[in-house]
């Protein structure tokens, strides 16, 4: 019975859920470890040491950071279901977006009197707008629990309706992406709306507090920091636990072979089903922790350019890893903040330069490269890196699996 | 479910078309196709291409809708109103003529994937890999020849290694009617003879129906030949007989 023991050290690999979420994932590991440090460690700073200190974080930098980390959520959320099951979604913005709405109206409720018109139950723009009492869809939103119930359910209902639709007529490919890309911007048209009752063009914003407690207060700007490196801690770990299962699997045979997904037996519809509602989920809870950081959402979250560059972090931090999602979203948006700094025109151009340059020479992303980088400079022979005989994309999945 | 039964069927079959026609865009595929398998039966099917050998497939495994006729597995279920993964949990497993393994998963992988039951989310989130759920994976490791290669990613296995490992899925599957197209392509000479023996093994357990091109892997083969042309049932018997009929020497051997 040679033949078992074998097998076992593949059970072994595979292990728990635990064993299979951490043990295995080297690089995920260090990450959610530098994670967990900064979540911690900057909001201390922030709070706790004097402004001249050489450690203090400014809360300048704590909320731009805040700001990359809401980012790197949603990109893990775009690669669970692009980089595993092959979903190329051109409108996840859309779920982003929502997510933010529900708690800006939260925000919006919390300013109660306080407002330019003094009015305790209607925000200013419905004042404005001569609105006599509050539309029913944003009763409840003055409650913190429910408006979190509804950063979960707006976009996982809207993923709910809009693929069980989709994929039960098999729509796929491209065809999909471009009907998320049409879904995102007929809500940034509905949006763009005063009638829809969510402040037209200008959105919510001049939020008060959050929970009783001053948005502007380093406190709680320190909070919702560490809220956000939470969130995006507990985002990768379900990420992981759902890819590392065997339900991950299903998506990776989806991904490469549909046909046989369907043929094994396995509701091909449903898997995408529900990975696409987990993934809007978490897109929504993305945007949630953004609003109260940036102080404002409006419709041009919904904009359909915000939806491909989330696809470019994912593509330039390396695709079917989840950490190299995060890598990417931080990297991408990082030279987004230097670069529309220093040559504002020139971004969109860079922009679409990376696209091109890492689809190219990078279709592993960043990650990719380093870990060529490292096989190069560590094998002895010299020979440089084996070429992969198999598809691209799936060394990468080996990658984050050993 | 209650359908009516065909009046004719006086004998189990697993398999039973009677009348089936497909046609794309006026082209009929399929022309009232009728024909039936026996349970642990093996039959081989030829013809020239475009015969509609794989559009059969197709409509026994709920992958296009037959215009008319009725496809019965085991005498009671109507396979044309199923779809794809509702047809292979009955029992209907199918092979591809190019093979189609996960790539990026390895061997073990893509045969834990296989093995029967489990297809809900639910079961897949929570999954655990028992003993029990080992033997089998062993078990089809040694039928198929593939015990080294176990962590093995399934895109570098050699074109051969894969069209067994694909073989190897199906058994997993635990189907009762295993449906093969051209599993000899591409395949060198030991390896079709090889394939040929694995079938034969296999049709001790399940009823095989298996489409290929090959005449020395038929010959191989040892069972029973229909012969399709033109999406409909030409000749039918053994090798011999078949090799023998001026209709199927005119269109298809004679070439």
């Amino acid at each position: 019975m040679t033949m078992n023991k074998e097998i076992t050290t593949a059970q072994e690999i595979k292990g728990g859920p635990l064993t299979r979420m951490l043990l295995n994932d080297a690089a995920g590991r260090k990450l959610l470890i530098i994670l967990a440090l900064m979540s911690v460690l900057i909001p201390l700073s922030n709070v706790l040491l004097p402004e001249g200190s050489f450690f203090h974080v400014s809360t300048y930098t704590m909320t731009l950071l805040g700001k990359y980390l809401c980012y790197a959520l949603l990109a893990v959320s775009v690669d669970l279901i692009w980089g595993y099951c092959g979903i190329l979604s051109l409108g996840h913005g859309a779920f982003f977006t929502l997510g933010g709405y529900a708690m800006g109206m939260y925000l919006m409720r919390q300013i109660g009197d306080r407002g330019v018109y003094s009015n305790p139950e209607l925000p200013d723009f419905m004042v404005f707008l001569n609105w006599t009492e509050l539309p029913w869809y944003w009763l409840g939103f003055d409650q913190f629990w429910f408006a979190m119930v509804m950063v979960i359910a707006a976009p996982g209902i809207l993923a709910f309706v809009f693929g069980a639709l989709a994929f039960r007529s098999r729509v796929t490919g491209v065809y999909f992406s471009i009907i998320t890309q049409a879904l995102t911007y007929a809500l940034l048209l509905a949006f763009f709306r005063n009638d829809m009752g969510f402040g037209g063009n200008n959105g919510l914003t001049d939020f008060k507090d959050i929970l009783g407690f001053d948005l502007q207060a380093d406190s709680t700007r320190a909070t919702l920091f560490f809220a956000s490196g939470l969130a995006l801690i507990l985002g990768y770990l379900i990420s992981r636990f759902i890819v590392t299962s065997k339900l991950g699997r299903v998506l990776v045979a989806i991904r490469d072979s549909e046909s046989r997904a369907r043929f094994m037996g396995y509701r091909v519809e449903s898997y995408k089903l529900f990975v696409f509602v987990v993934s809007a989920m978490m897109a929504g809870v993305a945007g949630a922790l953004y609003v109260p950081q940036v102080g404002i959402i409006n419709p041009g979250e919904f904009a359909p350019i915000n939806s491909i560059e989330m696809i470019i972090w994912v593509a330039v931090g390396g695709r079917g890893t989840l950490y190299g999602a995060v890598i990417g979203a931080v990297l991408v948006n990082y030279a987004k903040t230097y670069f529309t700094g220093a040559f504002a025109e020139l971004w969109l151009f860079m922009l679409g330069g990376l696209f091109v340059l890492s689809t190219l020479y990078l279709p592993k992303g960043v990650v990719g490269l380093w870990a060529q980088l490292k096989e190069k400079y560590s094998s002895s022979g010299g020979s440089g890196p084996d070429e992969n005989s198999s598809s691209d994309d799936s060394a990468v999945i080996e990658e984050g699996r050993t | 479910m209650s359908i009516t039964r065909p009046k004719h069927i006086d004998q189990p079959t697993v398999l039973y078309m009677d009348g089936v026609s497909v046609s794309f865009d006026g082209f009929k595929a399929l022309n009232s196709l009728s024909m039936f398998i026996e349970p642990g039966e093996m039959r081989a099917i030829i013809g020239p291409n475009g015969a509609g050998k794989t559009t059969m497939m197709d409509v026994i495994t709920g992958k296009t809708r037959p215009d008319s006729g009725t496809i019965l597995f085991n005498n009671t279920h109507d396979l044309t109103s199923f779809d794809e993964a509702q047809v292979a949990n009955m029992g209907v497993g199918r092979k591809f003529q190019k093979p189609s393994v996960i790539e990026s998963l390895t061997v073990f992988e893509n045969l834990e994937m296989s093995l029967k039951g489990g297809r809900s989310i639910w079961q897949a989130l929570t999954h655990k890999l028992t003993g029990e759920k080992i033997d089998k994976i062993d078990e089809i490791l040694s039928m198929i020849d593939l015990k080294d290669r176990l962590n093995t990613d399934a895109g570098s296995l050699s074109h051969g290694q894969k069209q067994w490992l694909e073989i190897g899925m199906l058994l997993g599957q635990e189907p009762e009617l295993l449906l093969i197209d051209e599993p000899a392509a591409g395949m060198t000479d030991e390896e079709t003879m090889k394939t040929a023996e694995l079938f034969k093994e296999l049709s001790k357990k399940h009823s095989l129906m298996v489409v290929e091109h090959d005449m020395d892997f038929i010959e191989a083969l040892d069972c029973k030949v229909t012969v399709l042309n033109e999406g409909s049932v030409l000749a039918e018997g053994s090798l011999s007989t078949v090799k023998n009929n001026q209709k199927v020497i005119d269109v298809y051997l004679g070439r």
